[in-house]
């Protein structure tokens, strides 16, 4: 039972963080239509950022992490003006490919700036625990939870309640009713990267925190976050949560329990089992657990 | 009808010929000249590097069946060059099969999971089945990595598939009198691979089954009720265009003589999709311009860097190393390709093409 409690906090811990990082791809493809793979690339360098104005410039961490929120949100609506609002309207294929494109210049951007070396990000929880009844908890794995729950419950505020938030649902769903409003989808557009870039420091704080720091690999956890995403649905904010907790739990779970338990499956399987767990439900339910299915014009 | 020497299309059958005109025969006659003199003249590093645009160009024709022509996206190119891989060590280290047939034996290997996979794109589509491809080679990844029998998990495994046939083998052409070495071999049989395929390529899009494919990538729905079978064409393009790097697999394991699970990885998807996006989409010449475009890029790079004073020494950290340059062009190249010239290099052929033939009225 212990074991399982320890398990399910640190399922609940990468769950959070697999979460974040979905809730940034919603936000973009709710607004824009685009899945950005250069998400983990955001994340990256917002770990840089931290590492630059937390370790190097020895800022206060707070302090640290709102000058990477915003240079991060700075350097994603760049990207959003220069790269993506040309190819409004083109094809879903180019859209996809100058995201991964985009991978290869903002991680080398960021190992010619700041090197190949693993770089710690000066967080404040490191590697301290904490005793909850018989279960020993990281303090950073409660800082996860807590923090995934504020800033997912500041983005359904948003959504919900503020103008702005409304503006930009509007925006999603009809793009020319929104115009007719006097909503101008470009500012929509600039926002949700801005947005999706604040939510990759967020991210990043996490996990790349303590002694994990952060180099180029920090990127794949967009790869691993990708299920979480599709579970939910690539256009719900309520399925990027649900995915993010069930892909962490399932990685955690899987590697606590199938891989002692069934060793042909290889040492690495729990890294797999959410990509296997998203294609068993996408042949199920072809556009996730919450998602809005497409509706199609011959 | 012909404007100087402007041809345009008046007839349909126009649309279908291979050569338009005499001098698209007499341009592919100095290509085929080009080809045979070109390891003749270049050094062996050169001749080794077109050796690998060669296979390259085979798996790209390949993913511009499906995702040019009929508009799937995959992610998951590199899991078939794998299972072409490992299927021609099996069947030719394993079991011992002669050279034609380990190869059409691995192409078959890779169109039949291609087949199995291909029921996925009936159920899913555009952004969704992009991320199931890319699950699949996760998935296959994971499988190279532990079916260490055939692959030799992480360590890799040396592959020996002789290229033979009677006495002329690639390895020993001087044994039988010809005064080549094998790279040299090599070239001439890849690119008379690259023809072959590339002509059976041009052959199926000319005709029906590429004007159903188009239909299918257009409009899909459309397709099917002008009697368009989708479950037909959407998974046969898939068998085709696994089939097709399934052999690019078995050329580079044969080539190569050592693969690594590490070897099929997303890196090696996303250069084959941005082969055919640099190269041309929905082209057979311009997968095979992307190929050479893409392969020989980085090999220039690295040869003309001791030109390049901004670069900094590998693990000097910091600063922009040559494999760093190669990584930026890459990503620029294929955001500048999109956004300034979305069908790619042939384009710019067309249209200088264009602007020759049509002169002086060329604007």
């Amino acid at each position: 039972m212990t074991d399982f409690l320890q398990l399910l906090v640190s399922g609940l811990s990468i769950g959070a963080v697999y979460a974040l990082v979905a809730l940034g791809f919603v936000v973009i493809f709710r607004a824009t239509g685009v899945i950005n793979f250069a998400q983990g690339s955001l994340v990256v360098l917002g770990a840089y950022l931290l590492h630059q104005f937390a370790v190097r410039m020895a800022l206060p961490f707070p302090l640290a992490a709102l000058a990477a929120v915003l240079v991060t949100a700075a350097v994603a609506m760049l990207v959003e003006r220069l790269v993506m609002r040309p190819l409004v309207g083109q094809p879903l294929f180019a859209s996809i490919l100058v995201t991964l494109g985009l991978v290869f210049v903002i991680e080398q951007v960021c190992a010619a700036i700041w090197g190949y070396d693993l770089l710690l990000i000066g967080d404040p929880w490191g590697v301290a625990t904490v005793r909850v009844g018989a279960v020993t908890v990281k303090l950073l794995d409660l800082w996860s939870i807590g923090l995934t729950a504020a800033v997912v419950i500041a983005f359904f505020l948003l959504f919900r309640r503020s103008t702005l938030g409304i503006a930009m649902r509007a925006a999603a769903s009809d793009p020319e009713a929104a115009l007719a409003h006097g909503i101008s989808p470009r500012t929509i557009h600039a926002l949700s990267w801005a947005l999706a870039g604040g939510l990759a420091v967020v991210a990043a704080m996490l996990a790349a925190s303590g002694p994990k720091g952060v180099d180029l690999t920090l990127g794949l956890i967009a790869f691993r976050a990708f299920p979480a995403m599709i579970l939910g649905g690539m256009d719900s904010t309520e399925g990027a949560v649900v995915g993010g907790l069930v892909i962490g739990l399932t990685e955690v779970m899987a590697a606590g329990y199938l891989t002692p338990n069934a060793p042909w499956l290889g040492t690495n399987f729990h890294v797999v089992m959410p990509y296997l767990l998203m294609i068993v439900i996408l042949v199920i339910r072809p556009y996730g657990l919450f998602g809005t299915a497409e509706v199609r014009r011959i | 009808m012909r404007l100087r020497n402007l041809r345009l299309t008046t007839r349909y059958q126009d649309d279908l010929v291979l050569f338009r005109t005499r001098l698209a025969m007499a341009g592919m006659a100095a290509l085929l000249l080009a080809a045979v003199t070109a390891p003749l003249v270049l050094g062996d590093f050169w001749v080794t590097v077109l050796i690998y645009a060669g296979i390259a160009a085979v798996g790209a024709i390949g993913l511009n069946i499906l995702t040019g022509f009929t508009g799937q996206i995959s992610l998951g190119h590199a899991f078939f060059l794998g299972v072409g891989a490992y299927a021609a060590a099996v069947l030719a280290g394993r079991w011992g099969l002669p050279f034609p047939l380990w190869l059409i034996g691995a192409a078959a290997m890779g169109g039949i999971i291609g087949g199995l996979v291909g029921p996925f794109a009936l159920r899913l589509r555009g952004h969704y089945l992009a991320i199931v491809s890319l699950g699949l080679l996760f998935l296959g990844s994971h499988v190279f990595e532990h079916w260490t029998a055939v692959t030799g998990g992480l360590t890799g495994r040396a592959i020996s598939t002789p290229i033979a046939i009677g006495p002329v083998n690639l390895d020993n052409l001087a044994a039988v009198g010809i005064p080549l070495n094998r790279n040299q071999g090599f070239f001439y049989f890849t690119w008379l691979v690259v023809g072959v395929l590339a002509l059976a390529a041009k052959n199926l899009l000319r005709t029906r089954p590429g004007r159903a494919l188009q239909a299918v990538r257009d409009r899909d729905q459309a397709a099917e009720v002008i009697g368009v079978s989708l479950v037909h064409w959407k998974v046969g393009a898939f068998v085709v265009s696994s089939g097709y790097a399934a052999c690019a697999g078995a050329m580079y394991a044969a080539f190569a003589r050592y693969v690594s699970p590490l070897d099929w990885s997303l890196f090696l998807s996303i250069q084959y999709v941005a082969m055919i996006v640099v190269g041309g989409i929905g082209s057979v010449a311009g997968a095979i311009l992307g190929a050479l475009f893409l392969t020989l890029l980085p090999r220039l790079v690295e040869a003309g860097s001791g030109r390049l004073p901004f670069l900094a020494d590998a693990g000097s950290g910091g600063g922009i190393t040559v494999f760093a340059l190669n990584q930026m062009l890459f990503g620029l190249l294929i955001i500048g390709f999109l956004l300034w010239e979305p069908m790619g290099l042939i384009e710019l052929w067309r249209r200088l093409k264009r602007y020759f033939a049509s002169w002086p009225f060329s604007y």
